[in-house]
């Protein structure tokens, strides 16, 4: 936890360094004088790949706002010239529009990584709740971004979703009105998301700071789980984990390029191309697929809770479904103590692996839902994936750390992963 | 690993049911028509965008803009610089006000959009019974299976008396089963005769100007569809020979950890 300092040679950088220790802290964080887990896999690869894709969204949405016009008169046509006449204009927002899907596929790995090999477990869960904090900040500017280019998913996507705030009681008109900036979804909407949308990246990047300070305190975990005991357990961070992640970058960057310069709009939805239009509803208002978990959530309450046989209603449906919604994020707050098992790593949790299969079967059925339209069955099947979504959080982990059998744990990292070497024919 | 092969089991099964649910829906999916801007190494059909363009300019353009496709664009359709200012000249666009203030009209330009037919959208919906006919700039972008869609939407005209009972096609409606609803307020835009290509080219038979139609369209939606893969080919080139050598580095780097050595007291 100690900072390995670092002395340069050249006297100005000496100077400088005395004064201000920015090399020191960078070799503590990603340098030679950071030990790290020896035995770290490829799960350990999205952490570095969710900065860098920070980095690049912010890199070419600023580009994107010096040729962006923040009106509903005229974003649509801008972003259209920015696509056609602007120089390479339309690799820059093709980057910025894949690059927002493949953060999200990114942080998602990242945060199952975490449930899997509880990452979030002692001494971790201020690390592991800045990363909760950076996801919603992540899903308020993505929304924003969605709503930039004016079209009809855009305007529609902001109606549907500002609107939830509406079931608040006795402030909720009020916050609606105050984030429209009007009694509509309008111009004032787009001039303010649009300054949220260039401003919430900055405070991302200052809570992925603190991310990055938090694991600098408590260390990097490990596919084990086990603490580091020796020296042995460590290897430094450069050059072996900055190779590896550079290695995983290229891997991703190869699949990214595969979405940005062959399908650039597969994972959008066509409608955007179509004007914002207030007098013409979209057939089916779908979000974004990264937000339709949660979608499938908010939609699935549908039922008011109130006495039975009587008028009296204590929370309507409307307000219940945006209460779930929210939950089923918040509730990542609390897993450091809704996961009562004392071992951190699924791979030692026989009955645990078996019910994060099932999670993460939950989960991509609630996405798949979230894209259906709400008749038939799907109502039903909402409903109860999104009651499972909540025992697996509110039941089955804390019941789980009391009963399961956990398999027994290595000595030492370097015990479990270090081959003892064959050895050496002894002498007759 | 296995876990991995769970979360794939899991997958599978997800993706199965979202193929099984499709199957429903009232509207017929567009016939598949295999588009030589498709594929990783997909350009541009010029000869048949350029009838496409014959297409817009005779039939299309008397109802529906394309407003945000300028003349300068043709270059890209393999027209050179006299040929598209000739081809704009045939248009004329409103002025800058005469000295007097008043307004005045000129030549089209090659940086000028193509003009709309309507002056505003009530004249729009005044001259084609309450519907207004859509933009076509972004046209194979705006609909799922965007080109498809459309050469199924032109193609698939059928007779009213093939509409499912309960179709209301009251006047000035027709049947097209490619269309949401199935009633649609567009007039079949293309028939036989509709307009005739010069010498050398194919028919003008519907199927063909159809085809003709949306590779043109393909180029206004994305007119940098060639730049984009040929851009992407490089890259992805790139990015490969340069992971394979990642790769080796990584794997040259980590053998004493793999070796078990200990970096801090094996010195």
């Amino acid at each position: 936890m100690a900072l390995s300092k670092v002395t340069p040679k050249n006297k100005a950088l000496a100077w400088f360094e005395e004064r201000l220790p920015i090399l020191t802290v960078a070799n503590s964080v990603m340098g030679p004088g950071t030990p790290t887990p020896r035995n770290l896999n490829y799960m350990w690869n999205f952490g570095s790949l969710a900065g860098i894709m920070l980095v690049v969204q912010i890199l070419t949405g600023v580009v994107l706002a010096m040729h962006y016009t923040p009106s509903t008169l005229l974003a649509f046509d801008s972003v259209e010239r920015i696509m056609r006449d602007v120089n390479y204009g339309w690799l820059i927002r093709y980057m910025h529009a894949n690059g927002a899907s493949m953060f999200f596929i990114v942080v998602y790995i990242h945060i199952f990584r975490g449930f899997y090999f509880g990452s979030y477990k002692a001494p971790r869960e201020v690390l592991w709740m800045l990363g909760v904090v950076i996801f919603l900040l992540m899903m308020a500017t993505a929304f924003m971004g969605y709503v930039l280019p004016w079209g009809q998913m855009s305007f529609w996507g902001a109606t549907v979703i500002t609107n939830l705030f509406s079931a608040i009681p006795y402030v909720g008109d009020s916050i609606v009105t105050l984030l429209w900036g009007g009694f509509s979804v309008d111009n004032p909407t787009l001039n303010r998301f649009f300054s949220l949308h260039f401003l919430l990246p900055f405070v991302i990047s200052g809570v992925v700071i603190l991310h990055l300070w938090a694991k600098k305190i408590s260390d990097s975990g490990n596919p084990l789980g086990i603490e580091v005991k020796t020296p042995a357990d460590q290897i430094p961070f450069h050059p072996f984990y900055t190779v590896k992640d550079a290695f995983g970058l290229g891997v991703f960057l190869i699949v990214f390029s595969y979405f940005l310069f062959f399908a650039p709009n597969a994972m959008g939805h066509p409608d955007n191309y179509i004007p914002a239009d207030p007098l013409v509803t979209p057939e089916s208002i779908v979000p974004e697929w990264y937000f339709l978990p949660f979608y499938a959530i908010l939609r699935s309450i549908d039922f008011s809770i109130g006495i039975p046989g009587t008028d009296v209603t204590f929370i309507t449906g409307k307000l219940l479904g945006v209460i779930a919604m929210f939950a089923s994020i918040l509730v990542w707050f609390f897993l450091p103590w809704l996961d009562t098992s004392k071992v951190r790593s699924g791979n030692f949790r026989p009955m645990f692996k078996f019910f994060f299969v099932l999670l993460v079967a939950d989960m991509l059925f609630l996405m798949w839902l979230g894209g259906q339209h709400a008749d038939g069955l799907i109502p039903l099947l909402g409903k109860l994936a999104t009651a499972y979504y909540f025992l697996h959080f509110l039941v089955i982990l804390p019941v789980l750390g009391k009963i399961e059998k956990t398999l027994p744990l290595p000595e030492s990292i370097a015990a479990a992963v270090i081959k003892p070497k064959a050895s050496p024919m002894p002498a007759e | 690993m296995t876990i991995m092969k769970n979360i794939a089991v899991a997958l599978t099964f997800a993706v199965g049911l979202g193929a099984a649910s499709n199957a429903a829906g009232d509207v017929e999916h567009p016939k598949q028509v295999p588009w030589k801007f498709e594929g990783v190494f997909g350009t541009f059909d010029i000869q048949s965008a350029q009838r496409g363009f014959q297409i817009y300019k005779e039939v299309c353009s008397a109802c529906h803009s394309l407003k945000y496709f300028r003349f300068r664009n043709l270059d890209g359709l393999g027209y050179n610089e006299d040929q598209i200012k000739a081809v704009a000249a045939e248009y004329e666009v409103a002025g800058e006000p005469d000295d007097a203030g008043d307004p005045t009209v000129r030549a089209a330009l090659p940086q000028d959009v193509f003009p709309s037919p309507f002056p505003n959208e009530n004249a729009a919906a005044a001259a084609n019974g309450g519907a207004i006919p859509p933009d076509l700039s972004l046209m194979v972008k705006a609909r799922h299976d965007g080109a498809n869609y459309v050469y199924s939407l032109l193609t698939g005209y059928k007779d009213a008396s093939e509409a499912p009972e309960g179709t209301n096609l009251s006047a000035g409606k027709y049947y097209n089963p490619y269309f949401k609803g199935g009633v649609i307020s567009m007039a079949p835009p293309l028939v036989e005769g509709s307009a005739e290509y010069a010498e050398g080219n194919p028919e003008a038979s519907v199927d063909q100007m159809s085809k003709d139609l949306v590779n043109f369209l393909m180029y206004t939606a994305e007119p940098n569809l060639v730049d984009r893969h040929e851009m992407g080919v490089k890259v992805i080139l790139f990015l490969i020979v340069f992971t394979l050598l990642l790769y080796l580095s990584m794997k040259k780097i980590w053998r004493p950890v793999k070796e078990g050595k200990n970096f801090y007291e094996d010195e």
